[in-house]
């Protein structure tokens, strides 16, 4: 009873920041720029929440997201420009697209864990990026000419969409399950738990996401080229779920809006923005190896006898 | 005859994999890291060497030398001051905090001198030409050949022969066995980061003067088909790690010869996902089940 409060609560209050936004684009406050920052944010949102299903919740290490995002950015993109289907439905295509490579992706991950897991992902993505780059039909090394159509309205109707499901889905039978699985699989698969199931289901959910996140981003400027899906890429997405911490979706989501703010500021000095992002995983590896939230969520900071998610919270020896 | 042709560069630069490879293997064979950071020490190893080359005014070995030695140097600092507060910690935690590292010395680099490319001196090696069995054999390939085995006959020596080889693989059968039996870990560690690391030093200068061209973000792509070899021959397993570093340059070069030159970092990784698949272990591997 107390959650379904909770939740209409966070519906209402994300659709009075909406409401607030969109007057001050139709009113002119917000020029391009800002306007072009708050649609970066929400595809950030999209990614990071996409890749806090597979790294947070599930406890495997995926290091190879972009290549889900070019997936659904290509797809979309080439369902929009060269079969001229509406914006609207090409972004669930770009999903599909991407759900499909996550399950392509995901079932060799049933017999790899760790390392192993991570290094090959980082493969996969690269894999994606060198398949963009040498097919003709998308453009090659030159890129693909995309309209640009997102607009803050449908962004903001896909985050709300992707923050809404994946915490369903976090805190479904589904959800336990895959938690159970980043705690120790071994233990999880020996009370029964379908391990490799509810793997490949995290895997796919979250290409999903990150597909459509690949259509908005697609669609927002002119142009969509390999080189923008490489591994840096990657490691941006990795940078928001680590930062915020491991296995905390509102981590996720505050870790996304202040780095995209900080990296927008700093996008004249790429260097600097890098040595950064790379000083700042290193210390907090270091000293917080949990990120900023650990396993809690925000709201679980203003009760008092926060237990939800197990005893190991904020252990270090979470999402091993 | 271009088969033999190209069996020469897959040779030349599968030994330039190979000495990468070494590293990454010993470096997980002992603490369980895949060191994402070893390919920019290979970047800076080509560096050092440039620079050993150009302002020094000094030839290849000497070159070779310093920048084997300031990259061991350079790796056990990295490990002393980024690795080392983590020994207890996650794997996922040390895995970011390699990516952390390699992200800082590839744009640290870039913020110190800037991005521009360098090309080495043709200079440094006497290149002469000649026919063997209808394939061009540069002198220069023959000698890089020379140098990698060499080093690598040095680096078996080492591990069989001495008491830090011995001492390294103590610790990395059982750590804490080790430790009861006297053995300073810490040492052993660092020991095994700078021997790795002055291996991909070594490979730095070597690519630099058979490929000419050098940059701060040339580490990235060699260090990741370098993991890719060591995966191959079984991570962990020195010879391995030989064997795959050369397998993986050949692969490459005949990929390249039968007209797919583009698809050939491609194929690195499609052999990676392969092998994880087919044979998670390498080729050398033996299969263990993980303990509860």
């Amino acid at each position: 009873m107390k959650r379904t409060k909770g939740f209409w609560l966070s519906i209402v209050g994300a659709l009075a920041l909406y409401a607030v936004i969109q007057f001050l684009i139709t009113s002119g406050v917000l020029n391009d720029f800002y306007q072009n920052m708050l649609i970066t944010i929400v595809i950030n949102i999209i990614l990071a929440v996409s890749l806090h299903l597979i790294i947070g919740i599930t406890g495997q290490f995926s290091i190879g997201h972009a290549g889900f995002l070019a997936v659904g950015a290509y797809a979309s993109a080439i369902a929009t420009m060269n079969f001229n289907i509406p914006f609207l439905a090409a972004l669930p295509i770009g999903g599909i697209a991407a759900a499909i490579a996550g399950l392509i992706i995901g079932i060799p991950s049933l017999r790899l864990r760790g390392d192993y897991l991570a290094i090959a992902t980082l493969g996969f993505g690269e894999i994606v990026r060198i398949v963009m780059l040498n097919i003709e039909y998308v453009g090659g090394a030159s890129g693909m000419m995309v309209n640009s159509m997102t607009d803050w309205t449908t962004a903001t109707a896909c985050l709300i969409i992707t923050l809404v499901v994946i915490a369903n889905f976090t805190n479904s039978t589904h959800g336990r399950a895959c938690i159970s699985i980043r705690e120790n699989e071994i233990a999880a698969d020996a009370m029964g738990i379908n391990t490799t199931y509810y793997k490949v289901a995290a895997f796919a959910l979250g290409a999903f996401f990150a597909g459509i996140a690949g259509g908005l981003y697609a669609h927002n400027f002119y142009i969509i080229q390999p080189s923008n899906f490489g591994f840096l890429k990657s490691f941006d997405i990795l940078i928001f779920v680590v930062l915020g911490g491991l296995g905390s979706m509102s981590g996720a989501v505050i870790a996304a809006v202040l780095l995209t703010i900080v990296s927008t500021f700093l996008q004249d000095y790429p260097e600097t923005r890098m040595i950064i992002y790379s000083l700042v995983l290193i210390i907090m590896m270091i000293y917080r190896p949990q990120g900023l939230l650990g396993t809690k969520e925000l709201t679980q900071l203003f009760k008092k006898h926060a237990t939800v998610g197990g005893k190991s919270d904020g252990n270090k020896n979470t999402a091993a | 005859m271009e088969f033999i042709q190209q069996l020469v560069n897959g040779i030349s630069l599968g030994s330039i994999y190979a000495l990468i490879a070494l590293g990454y293997t010993m470096v997980y064979g002992i603490i369980k890291l895949i060191n994402f950071a070893h390919g920019d020490i290979f970047m800076i190893g080509a560096f050092i060497g440039f620079y050993a080359i150009t302002v020094l005014k000094l030839s290849f070995f000497p070159a070779l030398l310093i920048s084997m030695t300031a990259c061991a140097l350079f790796g056990v600092t990295i490990e002393r001051i980024a690795y080392k507060p983590l020994r207890n910690a996650t794997r996922i935690a040390a895995l970011i905090t390699a990516i952390g590292v390699s992200l800082l010395i590839e744009y640290g680099t870039i913020y110190v001198r800037g991005a521009q490319p360098e090309a080495y001196p043709s200079t440094v090696l006497p290149s002469t030409e000649f026919k063997f069995l209808g394939a061009t054999i540069n002198s220069q390939s023959l000698l890089i050949l020379g140098v990698s085995l060499g080093l690598m006959i040095l680096l078996q020596f080492i591990v069989h022969k001495t008491k830090i080889g011995k001492a390294m693989r103590a610790v990395s059968y059982d750590t804490e066995a080790a430790r009861l039996m006297g053995i300073n870990v810490d040492n052993t560690i660092s020991a095994t980061f700078a021997i790795g690391s002055a291996l991909a030093g070594a490979a730095g200068v070597i690519f630099g003067i058979y490929y000419i061209k050098i940059e701060p973000l040339m580490g990235i792509i060699p260090g990741l088909k370098a993991f890719v070899a060591a995966v191959l021959g079984g991570i962990g397993i020195i010879p391995g790690a030989m064997v795959g570093g050369l397998l993986l340059g050949v692969i490459e070069a005949m990929v390249s010869a039968l007209g797919y030159s583009l698809w050939r970092d491609g194929v690195a990784f499609v052999v990676l996902i392969l092998i994880l698949i087919f044979r998670p272990s390498g080729l050398f591997g033996k299969n263990m089940r993980e303990k509860v």
